[in-house]
Formats: C-alpha cells, structure tokens, sequence
C-alpha cells in the first residue's frame, strides 16, 4: 500500500458540500423555532436614556422584546479569557445587552424576537430607543492621550494593559553606528468570512439541557464561558458547530448574541435562531490587526542588526473581546526578531480600548504585525546603510545550525533552516537578471520592483504550561479519541474543530497511515461537545499540529492494545508480533498473520482475550505540546507600477514553505493560497476606516475591498521540509503562513519599485490613490 | 405587516414548487426558508458577494436580487439540482481541484462556473477569473477555483467524446 501520509486525497468534507447538504448554523430549522433580531446602538458612545418597546411588542408575530435591564440581573458579563501578566490588565464589564452606555456602533441594546425573520427585523426597526450621544475617539495613540473621552468610566487613559518584554537595549542603541526609526500603522481588518455568525439556541425543560449550534471555531471554550455567564453547568450544556462557513479569528470569541438567544430560549421555552446580517457583521464581529508602532533598529554600517526596539499601540475596541489581550502582546512582541539573530530586543505594548468594534485574532494573530515591521525595517535598515536588502538578509538569517535556537524573549525556535528556504526561492527567481531589467525599464519610465518576505512564525498553539504563563484561561492541549469498531471501521473524534481547513481527510489520512487501513472506512467527528468530552478548538495553526499529534498517540494505544490480540491469536510472545500495513505477524514468519480486523472483533466478541484484558479497542489520549512550532520561508513578490495612475500589478509571487512533514499537499497549498491572498489583501486592498465619530465608514462589501480572483497571477508555491523535532509526526502547521509572509513582501517590492522616485513608505493598503499621489508629490514622472 | 400573501409556483431542480408567500420575499430566502433547500447560502446583503447565485432559466443570478414573486413561473437551478446519476463536471472539477475550503461559497462559484462553461465552452484563465468578479471566497484564493473549473472543462469535454463515441457505435 502506498503511503497515505502525504498524497494528496481528494476530501471526504466536499462530499456533502459539493451537494449543497453541508449543515452550517443558519441551515437549522426546528419546530416552533422563532427568529431573533437585535437593536445596535447608532452611536460609537452614548448614555441609554430610555428604551420605548412598545411599538415593536404591538406587530402581529413578535413573541418578545427584551432589553438590557431584561438581562441585566440574569446573565453574566461576556469574559476575556486572556489576561497577559505583569501588565496590570483592567477587565471591561461587557454587558451581552447594553443598559447603560453603549461603547461602539453596533453595542446592542435590544433584542426581538418574531415568528418569522422578517417581522423580527421590521419590530427591531419600531423599538425607539434615546440616547444622549457623547464624543468618541477611534485612534489607539489619540485614546491614550490626556483627555481623551473615556470608552470605560475606571480606565483612565484608556490603557488596559501596558505590557512589556525583552531585555534593555539602550546601551546598544546608544553606541550602535546606524539607527534607522520608522513608525507603522498596521491598519483594521475586517475578517469577512463568507459566513455570517449565527446561532440556534433549545432549551430542553424536561432535562433543563441547552443545546447551542453556533459557529465557532472553538465548542468547548463555548460551552465553558457560555455555563458561566447565563449558569447552566457545563454538563447540562451542549454546544455544536458541524459546518462553519470560515473564520479566520473571527469566530473564536464568545459573543453576547449567542448568549442572548439561549437565555432568550429558556425564558421563552422555544428554539431561538439568530443570524447575523453581513451589515452586522462588518460592525460587530471582531476585527483584526490596528496597531500604530514605532519601531527602532540598531546595527553597524556592514549589515549586522543588533537590535530591535518596538513600543506598539494595539487598539482593542471598546470590550476586551475572548483572546484580544493576549494577540498583539504574546502573539506579537515575542517574536518581532522574526527569522534573524538579533541579540537584543525589547518590545512594549499599550493596551488602548476605543470607541470601536473590538478586536481579536484575525489570520495570523499578532505575528503578521510582527512580521510586517521586522521585514520592512531590515528593508529601510538596508537602505540606510546602502547594502542590498538581500544581502542583509543572508547576513542576519539564523544559521541552520543555531537550532534550537533561543530568541531575545527566550522562544525556543525548535527547527530551522532558513537559508535552504532562502535558495530554493531564488531558484525560481534569478534576481540578478531582475535588477538588471529594473535598470532598463526605469531608464524606459516602466517602474518594477522586488519584495522579500524571510519569515518565522511561532503556532501550533501551544505547550499548556506556556498557556498558563503567559495568561491564556484554558490549555492548549488536545484530545483524540480513535473508536475501533467490530468490523474494524473507525470514528476518530477530535477537540479540535476544522471549518473549512480539511482535517476529516488529514485526520483520516493519520489514521489510515498508522493503522493500516482505507481511508474511506474512517470517520471523523468534531465539533460537538456532547460527542467529544473535551478540547480547545481550531486556531493559531493548531490542528493538525496538536489535533494530529494527539490522534497519533491514541493510534499506538489501539495498535498496542491489538498487537497483544493478535499475540494471543497466533501464540507468540508480543515482542514477537510485528506490525505493518494493517497486519499483524510472527517476526520471521512473515506466513502467520493476524489482520487489524481479526483483532478488532476479537476484542468485541472478548471470546479468548489475553487475561486480564478488557474487551473493546479504542484509544484515547491528550496531546500537551512540548513547545511552540515555528514554519518559515521566503517569499518574494514582484510588481510594477504605473506611475501615471498609482496601479499596482503583481506580476510574479513565489512562496517557499517550511511547514515542516506534508500530509496532504493539495491542501496544504490551499491553506498557503488561501492566507497569500488575505495577506495580499492587506498590503493592497483591505482596510477598515472610521470616522472620528466612531462611524465604520467601510461597513459592506461596497466599501471594504475584498479581493478577487482577477486580482491576482497564478501563485508558484514550493517546499523545503524541515520536521518539527518535538512533534511526533513532524508537522508545523500551515494555517498561517501565507496571511503572516505575504502582506511585507509585497510592500517591500513595491517600494523597491518606487524608489526612484524617494518614496521609502506608505500606508497600507498602498491604494492607486496613495500610490499616484505619493508619485505626485514627487514630482511625478515629468 | 404581513399584507396578503401572493401564491407562486417555482420548478426548482426539476420540481414545480408551489407556495404563498409574502411580496417582499426574496428569491433566496424562498429556496431555503419555503421551499427548504439550504444549500444555497445568504453571504451579504448589498448582491456583492455571490454566494447565493443559482440558475433562473439558465442565467446565473444572485438569487438576493430577486423576488420570488419575480420568480413565479421560472426554471431554477441550485446547488442540490446539479448532480444527475453522476455528479455534475463542475461538481467533480472543485472535487479534484481543491476548489472550495469552509465550502460556503461553493454553491455560487459553483453555479457561476456551470453558467461561465454554458455559454463560453472553453474559457481561458483569464475569462474565468473575471467570470469569477461577482464572487467573494476568502478561503481558496481563487487559483483552485480557476483549476476546478478548468478541470471541469475537461471532464465535460471527455463526457462529450465519450458520448459521441456510443452514438458512433450505434
């Protein structure tokens, strides 16, 4: 049999989806469901002074109205599950409805709820609600000033968390011999999933059980903060999200709406569904990114960096959402040395809450910013000392024998070698030929340019000790249970929760491997908490990784429980019973063999099982991660620009990938493809603006440029293959990398491009507009 | 609010669909909400997105963009319709090809791409990625869409030399 790691297997998932029967939140329909729509606040802050319900309670098919001061009493506030330490972290009561202050458009301060979802939204309409509006501030860096309106009454200054890492790098920068000082706004994403946020809430009052389909990436964190705010123990709660239509960060917090309707569907005795629209969306699911940075780089005058200084404003809304303090701190500022040996690193956060959407994790998660100034600062670096900005980079790239090697902020980099990536990427691209092109077409007015990207990320999230050190609520473990049946089928059931990432054909593929079986008679199960007795869900490019790696241990549990079968069968001491391909057999008489499936009805039927044994085969087994894992590459984008309209087009992007063993190539390039061109997105298109009352002036798809297909040439994707020495199948995780390497390489090529014309930065997203009025300023082209 | 209702009849994958409905109900909301096929999905609500398109008497539309009362009388084609005895070549083309991850777009590329082989049998890259303008997917990046459809180009090429090739031997 071939190997089923690594070949790329068509996926099980697209059978169902390919035939419209995928099972995603809004496709629930129950009995007596009614329909939830909520009533957001119109002002980014405002005092509530009185809510009038009585219109809306009047229209024919509304069940009920309720309001903040309905909730108040009964449920608890919406937690942050991520407190970083030493950074004396203030907590932002969150209200699931507001009843006082609202801190952002879109705080909710009502709900409806009608027999149909178009009477519900015609009565949200009804509901009068006064406010008495005050002034708001959206910028982190205007938040933390004095006098700057509060977004929390007790917070002063805005500041929720200051929080700082690294070692003192004064002295270095006071003696280093160039300095180079830029500062970044790391602009607002809107994370845009394809699918809107939904949930469906039953309560059962013969068993007082709540059951909660809801699109989240995470059921068991669900479960676990959702017992808390509205006070049904875990066991009687049941949290489900089968077919999740994307997330990307966005669907790991745990919002009010979904408490709301399941406190909605007790008190009414009714399932309640409640589906966001992509207006709310824009408005209310959290966003990702939105730091200011000022960024310091210290080094010699040949090209050898010494020293990085970041002090980084992260904006964070106006309510701590799930995981948000924990993304632009740990996520971020312990790694802004990326893939160079830089002695010396310090980096500082500011915490700034803001009269805005709050923000969480989006693709990535504090290492694309990271990341992001690392590389564009080794590019102005390079400049500043007249050096090829390739150059530099071989120059300060960790040497493939410094692993495992220990960063300024004590991360163990568990694998590396970067150079390799490095070479095999400029195997597809002569860069010399390239200048020497440059030169021409600028002497010809045709403008070119050419981006590195070498990069580390650090996920796989992540060692639980870690978790517990560094403030996360909860670990970071993984469960796997592999349930052998009696005709030697399998269900795999796994606490991680894929929703779009593959994991029922690559779990399968494990499964298939280390077992010995076909592929088709293994079945994967997640996302249920009623199914799977715990886990820790789907981000920080952790499935696979953790998921996998604890499906792994569960598969030598199985073998070794059948291999002592299989000895009793055949007679023979176990030592003496090898393993392969699905059979067992007497080493050294390759004859007497026992099949996996022999062994597994025999340990049902439990007719003559070796003493003692228990019958039944299944494994089960909690994977807790030694260490953080740590995919890197080199990416290089090339673009021209037409100086006379500020057009942008990518003409050549080449990604090399080190994620460590391939399980299935076709989608680990889907995931890569998948992340370039959010990344891309981020450096060309995307941006999320307000205006200084805290409107989101980029609140659909009108407004926010979402990438397309014709947007973008075909990507030309490669590997190196550097195995996670810690992870027992190698893995590193792939989720990521393409949305952390890709938005620096392009901005790299593009300035590249417009050097010429003295232009060494711009914001992103670096729009035709920015680009031509950058070119204008100049001096433009005549 | 609920004025008189206005009776419909809608052949939906091949089925007549009767039902009374509301004036302002949208095409997409009747396919799920009335006439229970959810595999078509609601994406946005400003007709950018795509992921709701579906073939109304062989065009593809976004089914957001039409009321089913609009609708009354038309053919209309969804995501549940596609697969005959065997599964449609756009269908096996996005099997073969990784076209689609979360799968919630699926349904809209899908049918765009089986409007975009209807008309333009064999497209180039660049056709179908502009074919592609009126969807958003945030999973793929695109490039595997543009190869399922390719792939399907070929299977429906194959399909048809295969077919020819009986007729021949009749």
């Amino acid at each position: 049999m071939a190997d089923v790691i690594g070949s790329a297997l068509k996926r099980h998932e697209d059978i169902r989806l390919i035939r419209g029967k995928g099972q995603y939140t809004d496709d629930m329909k129950i009995p007596g469901m009614v329909y939830a729509s909520m009533v957001r606040s119109p002002y980014a802050h405002a005092r509530i002074v009185a809510v009038d319900t009585a219109e809306a309670r009047q229209v024919p098919g509304v069940q009920a109205v309720f309001t903040g001061r309905d909730l108040k009493d009964e449920v608890g506030m919406v937690p942050t599950a991520w407190i970083p330490p030493d950074s004396d972290m203030k907590m932002t009561p969150h209200p699931a409805l507001a009843y006082d202050l609202v801190r952002y458009a879109g705080d909710a301060v009502a709900v409806v709820i009608a027999d149909t979802p178009y009477i519900a939204q015609d009565a949200a309409d009804l509901v009068r609600v006064e406010y008495d509006a005050m002034p708001a501030v959206t910028n982190p860096r205007d938040a933390a000033k004095e006098g700057a309106p509060l977004v929390h009454e007790d917070i002063a200054g805005n500041v929720a968390f200051h929080w700082k890492a690294g070692v003192s790098v004064d002295e270095v920068f006071n003696k280093a011999e160039v300095v180079v000082r830029h500062e970044f706004r790391q602009q607002r994403l809107v994370p845009s999933a394809m699918e809107p946020r939904a949930a469906v809430a039953q309560w059962n009052a013969a068993t007082d059980e709540l059951t909660v389909w809801v699109t989240t990436q995470n059921p068991h964190i669900h479960r676990l903060l959702m017992s808390g705010m509205l006070g049904i123990p875990e066991h009687k709660l049941r949290v489900v999200a089968i077919d999740v239509g994307g997330a990307f960060g966005s669907k790991i917090a745990c919002y009010p709406d979904e408490v709301i309707v399941s406190w909605a569907a007790r008190k009414l005795n009714r399932p309640v569904k409640w589906t966001e629209t992509r207006s709310e969306n824009f408005t209310v699911t959290t966003h990702g990114r939105d730091h200011v940075e000022e960024v310091e780089v210290a080094g010699t005058k040949d090209g050898h960096i010494q020293a990085i200084r970041v002090k980084s404003y992260a904006n964070l809304g106006a309510y701590l959402s799930t995981a948000a303090p924990g993304v632009p701190t740990i996520l971020f500022g312990l790694i802004v040395n990326g893939a160079y040996a830089i002695p010396y690193a310090s980096a500082e956060v500011f915490g700034v809450l803001t009269h805005t959407t709050p923000v969480d994790a989006y693709r990535g998660a504090g290492r694309p910013e990271a990341t992001f100034l690392v590389e564009r600062m080794v590019d102005l670096y390079s400049e500043a000392v007249g050096m090829d900005p390739l150059a530099v980079r071989k120059i300060n790239l960790i040497p493939a024998d410094a692993f495992p090697y220990t960063n300024p902020f004590t991360l163990q980099y568990d694998s590396g070698n970067y150079q390799g990536a490095l070479a095999k990427a400029l195997e597809m691209v002569d860069y010399q030929q390239f200048r020497k092109e440059q030169d021409n077409l600028r002497k010809q007015g045709k403008y070119v340019g050419i981006g590195f990207s070498t990069y580390v990320e650090m996920c796989g999230l992540g060692p639980s000790e870690v978790a517990g050190a560094v403030g996360f609520q909860g670990g970071l473990w993984e469960s796997a249970t592999v349930r052998v049946h009696p005709t030697g089928k399998v269900t795999v059931f796994t606490g991680a929760s894929p929703h779009g990432q593959g994991e029922e054909t690559t779990f399968a593929q494990i499964v298939a491997q280390e077992l010995g079986l076909p592929p088709e008679d293994i079945e994967v199960v997640h996302g249920d908490t009623a199914k799977i007795a715990m886990g820790w869900g789907t981000y920080g490019s952790r499935t696979t990784v953790v998921g996998g790696a604890a499906i792994h241990m569960a598969d030598q549990k199985v073998i070794e429980k059948a291999r002592k079968i299989a000895a009793h069968k055949l007679e023979v001491g176990e030592d003496d019973v090898a393993f392969d391909q699905g059979l067992f057999s007497v080493k050294g008489l390759p004859a007497r063999t026992v099949t996996f499936q022999e062994a597994a009805l025999d340990a049902y039927l439990a007719w003559s099982l070796p003493k003692g044994m228990e019958p039944a085969l299944e494994g089960t087994a909690f994977y807790n991660p030694e260490n953080f894992t740590y995919p890197f590459g080199t990416h290089i984008a090339m673009v021209s620009v037409d100086p006379e309209t500020g057009d942008i087009e990518l003409m050549r992007y080449v990604a090399v990938d080190d994620v460590g063993v391939v399980i299935n190539p076709m989608l680990v390039e889907g995931q890569i493809h998948g992340g370039l061109v959010q990344g891309i997105g981020q450096a060309l298109y995307e941006g999320a603006e307000y205006d200084d009352q805290g409107q989101l002036l980029t609140g659909s798809f009108l407004d926010y440029a979402m990438p397309k297909a014709r947007f973008f040439p075909k990507f030309e994707t490669a590997h190196t293959v550097t195995p996670s020495p810690h992870n027992p199948l190698g893995v590193k995780g792939v989720g990521e990398t393409g949305a952390i390497a890709s938005t620096p390489a392009i901005v790299n090529a593009v300035m590249d491009a417009l050097a010429p014309f003295g232009i060494h930065d711009l914001p992103m997203p670096l729009t035709p507009r920015k680009v031509w009025q950058a070119i204008a300023a100049k001096g433009g082209t005549h | 609010m609920e004025e008189s209702l206005v009776p419909v009849t809608l052949t939906v994958n091949g089925k007549a669909i009767a039902r009374e409905v509301e004036p302002r109900t949208l095409l997409v909301h009747f396919l799920r909400d009335d006439a229970g096929l959810t595999g078509t999905h609601v994406g946005c609500d400003t007709s950018q997105c795509g992921v709701c398109t579906v073939l109304l008497n062989g065009e593809a539309v976004k089914s957001c963009t039409v009321l089913a009362v609009q609708a009354d009388g038309a053919d209309v084609l969804t995501i549940e319709g596609m697969e005959e005895e065997i599964l449609h070549p756009v269908q096996q083309g996005f099997w073969e090809k990784h076209g689609l991850q979360c799968g919630f777009c699926t349904p809209g590329a899908m049918l765009t791409a089986s409007y975009l082989l209807s008309t333009h049998p064999h497209p180039s890259e660049q056709e179908i990625r502009e074919s592609l303008d009126g969807l958003l997917c945030r999973c793929t990046g695109y490039e595997t869409i543009v190869r399922s459809v390719q792939r399907a180009q070929e299977i429906m090429d194959e399909r048809r030399e295969s077919a020819d090739r009986e007729t021949r031997a009749i």
